[in-house]
């Protein structure tokens, strides 16, 4: 007993430190992005993640995988409790700590988590027939070849796992309830293991179910553990992410691109208006600055949590009207190139080479910063301008999105600088800048503005 | 009739020593677009109709930038906005109403950071007001009595700012029968032409964004297509012509219905 208590300790205190170093890295991935300040409006905030992150407000549009998912999620927030409960076992060496503590409470509990596990397991069974049978669209688009795929069909045996590891656990204890009461206690009726361990687990023997409960309890230990360390390279980081995502949503108007204040003072400087006027025009030698985002260090923090919160599922790029025309443009994808830039990014920090500093200040640099970070790559080498250049901004993927991730923003944010950094874009568009900047109107045409009104009466 | 619509410019009236109440501003679209022109022209019967105090800009009036904004290009948004927001600032504007939802959309939440605040309506609202105010009647057994008619959202009036009812109301007025399309309301499928599209080839793929749209309203059955934005409209007709249902189909904006409905001429 001694021996299993101080390997399970060891067991958990590594995986969790473990997890624990993988999650800093993410954290300190997205804070690679610029700052944004996100928290104005606290009560609307939490609203939201009460609406849509606990709520799952925005799954219910969908409404099949809306309640199968819910299946999934209730029982994950339900199975907390007995999870508390086998670190306690674990850690102390002691037997269904709660049992005896909070009395028809106990079973009540249990038996939630039994039903809920029960419903998961058939949710879980139905995705896996959607995702591998059915081959549902929005789950088989050129993105999510290979690894995402692989991803989430793990996942979903990862939850089947768990959900074995309660049924041995549990049902095998009720099973030894009848025949070694003295070493377990009789906890009151589980809804489903009560009739199912007997049906499972009844012929065996004392020893046999010992052996049967404790594989169900490390099975169920271990796959969460194992879960927890897998997760920051999956797409079910959601789980954790979903609420800080939504958290920090952007609360006002969609409408609203992120105003460029360095531009709209230059320009104002440069129309003698305002207190702008008034400001020392910067020296004509210095270098322009970068404007827009090639990189993910160009993006805001909250850009790149989006994109490690992307669940993959699809539902943005099963409704941009870009991506149903056939063209390359998926929102969602943009939302996984982020997070594998950011990855590529924080593996090579990590590494710590000095090839990966820029090279006017590798000879000084003590170590890889944002700041001097070149790996001579950007986003640009995983989005592509065709991508961008496609999107009509209907704003259709941000509705969409489940978790409130906007791959809109990240897809402006590159166009503008593909425009104003690079100079370039679709050429298509120059005659529609010049004639606005010296025109005043979209099209280069003759006749003046008020034209129509001469031909209204 | 012969009614003499007016349109009054906004710096007459300064001269005049006077302020409208409202600024109606027609946009690129509605300025120069043939096809867009028409609902200018009605928008502006109708508040001629209604006795409504109101004033354009005229040549003083300049892109608002939305689609120079969003291809990218903040240097050419910021010039004309700024000169817009110097213009309606000297002229002491305070309410605009607009016909194009993208003239609406950032005249309403992208000039306030630049220092332009006003309160800004879309003609789609202002109509349903006039319609609840009672200053505006749909005359009944009009020319759309039992038609089918079908309303495309636009994605800067619907999604964007989250109008969906006041179209609904309006056409509800027009005595017809009103199917909606599969992809309605917040489900609304883009016409194809924001974000700067309307000025460029379309990227590779198998199929225009307009005709996607087209099949899913000549599948409704509906034989008129009411829109509320010039883009839409365009891209919507476009769509019609090129499925050759030009004659079976008419793409309507909701200023056109009422004038035509009320025998506005
Ligand atoms: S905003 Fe752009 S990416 Fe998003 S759905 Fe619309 S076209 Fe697609
Ligand atoms: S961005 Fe949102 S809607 Fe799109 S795949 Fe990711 S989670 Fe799903």
């Amino acid at each position: 007993m001694l021996l299993q208590q101080i390997f399970f300790a060891l067991v958990t205190i590594y995986l969790s430190y473990r997890a624990f170093n993988l999650f800093s890295r993410i954290r300190r991935n997205i804070l690679l992005g610029e700052d944004e300040d996100l928290t104005d409006n606290a009560p609307q905030r939490w609203k939201n993640v009460f609406l849509i992150a606990f709520g799952q407000k925005k799954m219910f549009k969908r409404i099949v995988p809306a309640v199968l998912h819910f299946f999934i999620y209730a029982a994950f927030l339900a199975t907390q409790i007995e999870l508390l409960e086998i670190l306690i076992d674990g850690f102390f060496g002691v037997h269904r700590f709660f049992a005896d503590k909070i009395g028809f409470l106990y079973p009540v509990i249990i038996s939630t988590i039994e039903i809920l596990s029960f419903l998961a397991m058939i949710a879980t069974v139905v995705f896996l027939i959607r995702r591998n049978v059915l081959k549902i669209d929005r789950l088989h688009k050129p993105e999510m070849k290979n690894w995402p795929t692989i991803d989430a069909n793990l996942i979903l045996f990862g939850e089947l796992a768990l959900i074995t590891g309660i049924v041995c656990m549990n049902g095998a204890d009720v099973c030894l309830q009848e025949v070694d009461p003295q070493n377990y206690h009789h906890t009151g009726f589980f809804a489903i293991s009560s009739w199912m361990g007997p049906l499972l687990f009844g012929w065996m023997d004392a020893g046999f179910l010992q052996i049967v409960e404790r594989f169900g309890w490390w099975l169920h230990i271990g796959t969460v553990l194992a879960f927890l360390n897998y997760l920051p390279i999956s797409k079910h980081l959601h789980i954790m992410l979903a609420f800080p995502n939504t958290y920090y949503a952007k609360l006002n108007s969609r409408g609203e691109m992120t105003n460029m204040p360095s531009i709209m003072n230059e320009v104002k400087s440069m129309m003698g208006i305002g207190d702008a006027a008034d400001a020392e025009a910067p020296p004509a030698d210095e270098e322009l600055p970068a404007f827009g985002s090639n990189d993910i260090f160009t993006l805001s923090w909250k850009n790149i949590m989006d994109a490690y919160t992307c669940t993959e599922c699809g539902r943005c790029t099963s409704v941009c009207p870009a991506n149903m025309t056939g063209k390359k443009l998926s929102p969602r994808k943009i939302m996984m190139d982020i997070r594998d830039r950011a990855e590529e990014v924080g593996a090579n920090m990590d590494c710590g080479e000095s090839q990966y500093i820029k090279e006017e200040v590798r000879a000084t640099a003590k170590k890889i910063t944002k700041e001097n970070y070149d790996d001579g790559k950007s986003l640009f080498d995983y989005i592509s301008k065709e991508e961008l250049h496609a999107c009509t901004t209907c704003n259709a993927c941000v509705e969409a999105c489940p978790v409130m991730i906007n791959p809109l923003e990240p897809i402006l944010k590159m166009r503008r600088y593909e425009i104003l950094t690079d100079s370039a874009g679709p050429k298509d568009w120059v005659p529609m800048f010049t004639s606005i900047e010296n025109n005043g109107a979209v099209w280069q045409l003759p006749d003046a503005r008020d034209k129509w009104t001469e031909e209204l009466n | 009739m012969s009614t003499e619509w007016k349109v009054p410019k906004m710096a007459d009236l300064a001269a005049a020593g006077k302020e409208p109440e409202i600024l109606f501003w027609v946009g690129c679209a509605g300025s120069f677009d043939a096809r867009a022109q028409k609902v200018t022209v009605a928008f502006t019967k109708i508040l001629n109709e209604c006795n409504i105090d109101f004033a354009i800009l005229g040549q003083e009036e300049s892109c608002t930038g939305d689609p120079a904004r969003r291809a990218g290009n903040e240097f050419v948004f910021q010039m004309t906005a700024l000169q817009n927001i110097e213009t309606l600032n000297m002229y002491k504007v305070k309410k605009i109403v607009t016909a194009c939802p993208h003239c609406f959309n950032t005249l309403k939440n992208e000039y306030p950071a630049l220092g332009g605040n006003y309160e800004v309506v879309h003609h789609t609202q202002f109509l349903q007001n006039l319609i609840d105010t009672g200053k505006l009647t749909i005359k009944g057994g009009g020319v759309f009595q039992g038609k089918k008619i079908t309303y495309h959202d636009s994605c800067y009036i619907g999604r964007v700012n989250g109008v969906y009812e006041a179209p609904r109301k309006i056409l509800e007025q027009l005595d017809n029968q009103l199917v909606e399309l599969k992809r309605c309301k917040t489900n609304g499928l883009c016409c194809g032409a924001g974000g700067a599209q309307m000025f460029k080839e379309d990227e590779p793929g198998d199929k225009r964004i307009n005709m996607e749209r087209t099949e899913e309203i000549l599948d409704s059955g509906a034989t008129i297509v009411a829109a509320n934005c010039p883009f839409c409209i365009t891209m919507l007709q476009d769509g019609v012509t090129a499925s050759e249902k030009q004659d079976d189909v008419m793409v309507y904006d909701l200023a056109e219905l009422i004038v035509n409905n009320n025998g506005i001429h």
